[in-house]
């Protein structure tokens, strides 16, 4: 009989936890730890990559040592972070690829994002190869001679085709369209992930082994291994306008900063800081460096970083 | 465990008059002309109207989702549904999870630490589990939680067990009344299938941004998509167990006059309850194993740990946060295992003296620094991290000579051909070999069934990356029954065999896939294959526990008498264990093809391409939205089919 009442003291616990989740639940979600300034809290989305987390470390940690905001990030993949402007939830992201579609819907239609100008980092896409083969092959850095080696890019994946591997399904590819519009003897192998695309070049590197793929800078895997970027047909305004049709370069990226139109029309200190952010590759890399190969929590990077370049992080705070 | 989830029923009525050997070989020829037929037309009709879509091609279907999708979104701050519906949802769930957080794992109440500390988890973790499991298990549960500990991630587990709990009392609260109206009602029952099918084969990746739409980024929408996954086995098992209760009992219940509800209370539930615990303990199984997945909508805990480590491909940090949910997993499989099955009463001065020293234990968390923070001189975090961190990166040195030239085996002897049959061939052709084969092997029903299946898959726009994907499938199926029959027979037949390799099953079926999928692609590419492994890696575990559970099902006696009369081993598991064991063989052919179909989705994130890549290109790009969602669907449609087959094949295979 005994684990007969030891059920009934479990069951009657849970009744409780479920009435008391119903009553005092409210002050729990209410309760925060430091003195909040007129900053509030600052809602920062961290989209999943390294360079990101390095912007997102070094605003979170001035808005909340200088302005002494409350700031609350959160982990979302880019969808779900747009997304977060519209329902409330976010109000800042922080490093942005294009993605003309999303600002297409929560820009011009949903109404519910806004720009905030440039991150100044500059994003390049394209194709790259390991640093062995550029060195020891360096004409197959022109995508004229890319058939040449197609057989020496064979894998299990590509029948009898070289293989062109692609990745992250985050970005926007045309690489389907060029290597049909360029007429080359490749086949697009799509990796899946970044993590494949990373392990692929990691392992060509050190066994010199052959792969082309997709791959894109700033990105921390470039402080390890300098891959070389293949030339495509130089990018002119309008190239790209049909997608079938594509057989020009990937466009530079000037990578920009979006926030949730509530938060841009309060116009508070954290917007000032976000709209003022500026800074360039080399301060991007040598963050993301602390983070991706020293181990640093992201915290501690961006303080290191925040210590040696005070000038720079004055810019960016609001004009009393 | 999975053993009890969906034993084909025993027959109810004789099976018709029929010949079997001359029919069973009179069909198997059929079916050889069948293939043989179909090769000699495609190489006559290789790659014409095989239906193949560009990977940033859409169909108006997906098109019109996406408008949907939109409209949707647009519509969320003026639509009432949303307003009062999901709002009060998301409030509830919200606040019953903040609650255990602020209990367990979260600064709470003004305090710098949570309610209880340590200590106080350790304590009521130990008691729980000494009275509802015995002295080893609650041993086993101290030691566990401490180790997490240890392993320098006492937040982060409990932020994961807040997230698991909730979602594992809200899904019994409503699939356990759900599983006995099944089990009750041939038609609830009948409805509520294809709805559970739906549920577990839809990949993750499909709802989880539409979920945060609905509920908000938080912890409301991390246990929705938990319990969306880990409801289904709950009612599943518990309508299972309220079938199995034999009828003369009911019957004996009902001729001594009691009522409906009597007979369900009194004798029902009674006699169904160690199957209906077997129940709760899949749903935590299955509630720990979206762990990493609801990571990526902001849960907190230890999914984050483990994402994050990977953007940095950081396996041995990622490795000690999945070791911790491998041990919460194997901790909480262990006492709900032992609670369903006998065993001696506690004596009463055990259990009295065991809540006393709870009660101290909770009050010195609460009250004192050192029992409310774990801090330890003994970091073993770090020695794991540097441990997995060596071993990752030996293999990854010396083994892809070998390991590569396995793969390019595998690939051109299995997947290629299968692939170029599947894929290649003209749809109809292949529609027309998948009907006739299901009429052939299971019946009129099933090839209706089929029908219908190839049909929907055909309306998804994606039917080639549908084939390809159901080549690699078999294939990993295929694989996973050869390692389900000898790793399952060497358990059945050795007790010693089952306790050493038990919990490395456990771990493979709970250990976040990406930890390992990081070192399987340095020694395999991106490839098919590598997609493939990952998915015998989950997939295996669930197929050789079953078989070793049907393989020592069979009475000793039998196989007694089989070695008194003089055959060898082989010849005991080839002619009398395995037969016998037929019933769980289909059975573990059976949830190894739909676990196989569970991991498409994370195959596509190593080079499976087709219909996983689908799927994690909808997830990350709006433009993909629909596409994903019609891929996911085409994944949920081959699992049923497959699904529908094998039972109805099993079913006259073990009549």
């Amino acid at each position: 009989m005994a684990r007969h009442s030891v059920l009934g003291t479990v069951s009657a616990g849970l009744v409780a936890l479920v009435v008391l989740a119903g009553c005092g639940g409210a002050k729990v979600g209410d309760t925060s730890s430091g003195a909040t300034g007129d900053c509030g809290t600052f809602n920062l989305a961290i989209n999943p990559w390294v360079g990101y987390e390095a912007n997102a470390a070094v605003l979170a940690y001035v808005a909340e040592k200088e302005l002494k905001c409350k700031v609350t990030k959160k982990e979302l993949k880019e969808e779900v972070a747009w997304q977060g402007f519209g329902t409330g939830e976010v109000d800042a992201v922080v490093e942005n690829w294009g993605h003309d579609d999303l600002r297409k819907k929560y820009i011009d239609e949903q109404k519910t994002a806004v720009s905030a100008g440039s991150t100044g980092v500059k994003g390049q896409i394209g194709w790259y190869v390991p640093p062995w083969l550029a060195k020891e092959h360096p004409d197959i850095l022109d995508w004229n001679n890319l058939n040449k080696y197609a057989d020496k890019f064979k894998t299990s994946e590509s029948g009898d085709k070289g293989q062109l591997l692609d990745g992250d399904p985050s970005f926007v590819t045309n690489d389907e369209a060029l290597v049909k519009n360029l007429n080359l003897n490749y086949k697009v192998v799509y990796g899946g992930s970044e993590t494949a695309l990373i392990q692929a070049f990691r392992q060509a590197e050190k066994d010199k082994k052959w792969v082309i793929g997709y791959f894109y800078s700033p990105q921390w895997l470039l402080n390890e291994i300098k891959l070389e970027k293949v030339k495509l047909p130089a990018y002119t305004p309008g190239c790209d306008a049909d997608a079938e049709k594509i057989a020009c370069d990937y466009p530079d990226y000037d990578l920009d900063k979006l926030v949730s139109k509530k938060f841009a029309d309060a116009n508070g200190p954290a917007f000032q800081l976000v709209k003022n952010f500026k800074w360039t590759n080399e301060d991007q890399n040598t963050v993301a460096k602390y983070i991706a190969e020293d181990k640093m929590k992201p915290e501690d990077a961006a303080k290191k970083w925040v210590d040696a370049n005070g000038d720079k992080v004055k810019a960016w705070l609001p004009k009393a | 465990m999975v053993a009890v989830a969906a034993p084909p029923s025993p027959p109810h009525h004789q099976p018709q008059q029929r010949q079997p050997g001359v029919l069973r070989y009179r069909k198997s020829l059929i079916v050889a002309g069948i293939v043989v037929a179909w090769l000699v037309l495609w190489l006559v009709l290789r790659n014409v109207w095989t239906l193949s879509l560009g990977a940033a091609d859409l169909t108006p279907l997906h098109r019109w989702i996406n408008s949907v999708n939109d409209a949707v979104g647009a519509s969320r701050n003026s639509n009432p549904v949303f307003l009062y519906f999901f709002n009060e949802i998301r409030l509830v769930i919200d606040e019953f999870v903040t609650f255990i957080q602020a209990l367990i794992a979260q600064p709470s109440f003004d305090r710098p630490v949570p309610v209880i500390g340590w200590l106080g988890v350790v304590a009521i973790a130990g008691f729980v589990s000494l009275a509802v499991a015995g002295w080893r298990i609650a041993l086993l549960a101290v030691a566990g939680f401490v180790f997490l500990g240890l392993q320098g991630l006492w937040q982060e587990s409990m932020d994961t067990l807040s997230l698991t709990l909730a979602a594992v009392v809200i899904s019994l609260l409503f699939g356990i009344p759900l599983g006995i109206w099944a089990g009750l009602s041939d038609r609830a029952n009948r409805v509520l299938t294809p709805v559970l099918d739906f549920m577990q084969t839809m990949p993750t990746f499909v709802y989880l941004a539409p979920l945060t739409l609905f509920f908000l980024i938080g912890p409301a929408s991390a246990t929705i998509a938990t319990l969306i996954y880990a409801a289904p086995p709950a009612i599943r098992i518990t309508a299972h167990a309220i079938r199995s209760v034999p009828r003369n009992t009911v019957e004996a219940s009902e001729s001594l006059g009691a009522t409906r509800n009597q007979t369900l209370v009194k004798v029902l539930l009674p006699s169904a309850r160690k199957t209906i615990v077997l129940g709760v303990n899949q749903t935590i199984m299955a509630a720990l194993s979206m762990v990493t997945i609801a990571a990526l909508i902001d849960a907190p805990g230890l999914g984050k740990t483990v994402v994050k480590a990977l953007q940095t491909l950081d396996v041995g940090t990622a490795f000690n946060a999945g070791l911790a949910i491998v041990v919460l997993a194997i901790v909480l499989d262990r006492v709900t295992t032992a609670a369903a099955s006998e065993r001696r009463k506690l004596p009463r001065w055990a259990l009295f003296g065991g809540l006393g020293v709870t009660g101290v234990c909770v009050y010195l968390s609460y009250t004192y620094l050192w029992a409310a923070e774990f801090q330890s001189d003994v970091e073993i975090g770090s020695s794991i991290n540097k441990g997995a961190t060596a071993v990752t990166e030996w293999a990854q040195d010396s083994l892809p000579v070998l390991t590569n030239g396995f793969k390019d085996f595998v690939t051109f002897a299995l997947i290629n051909p299968l692939q170029a049959l599947l894929a290649e061939s003209p749809w109809f052709l292949v529609a027309l070999v998948i009907v006739a084969v299901s009429f052939l092997i299971a019946g009129v029903r099933c090839a209706i069934v089929s029908a219908v299946c190839v049909a929907l898959l055909i309306a998804t726009g994606l039917w080639q990356d549908s084939m390809i994907t159901l080549a690699s499938t078999l294939v990993a199926t295929v694989l996973v029954m050869v390692l389900g029959i000898v790793v399952g027979v060497w358990m059945g037949r050795s007790r010693r065999a089952d306790r050493v390799i038990r919990p490395v099953l456990d771990a493979a079926q709970v250990m976040p896939a990406f930890v390992y999928l990081v070192p399987f692609l340095a020694l395999f590419s991106a490839s098919r294959f590598t997609a493939i492994i990952a998915a015998v890696v989950f997939a295996a575990p669930v197929a050789i526990k079953i078989i070793a559970d049907g393989v020592r099902a069979v009475s000793p006696a039998t196989v007694e008498a089989s070695t008194a009369l003089g055959s060898s081993s082989w010849q005991t598991i080839v002619k009398v264990q395995l037969p016998m064991a037929r019933g769980a063989l289909t059975l573990a052919a059976n949830q190894g093809l739909i676990y196989v179909l569970s991991m498409v989705v994370v195959g596509g994130l190593v080079g499976a391409g087709a219909l996983g890549y689908d799927v994690v290109a909808g997830f990350s790009q709006g433009q993909l939205y629909g596409k994903g969602l019609a891929a996911g669907l085409a994944i949920v449609v081959l699992g049923v089919m497959l699904d529908r087959l094998t039972q109805a094949a099993a079913k006259r295979w073990t009549n």
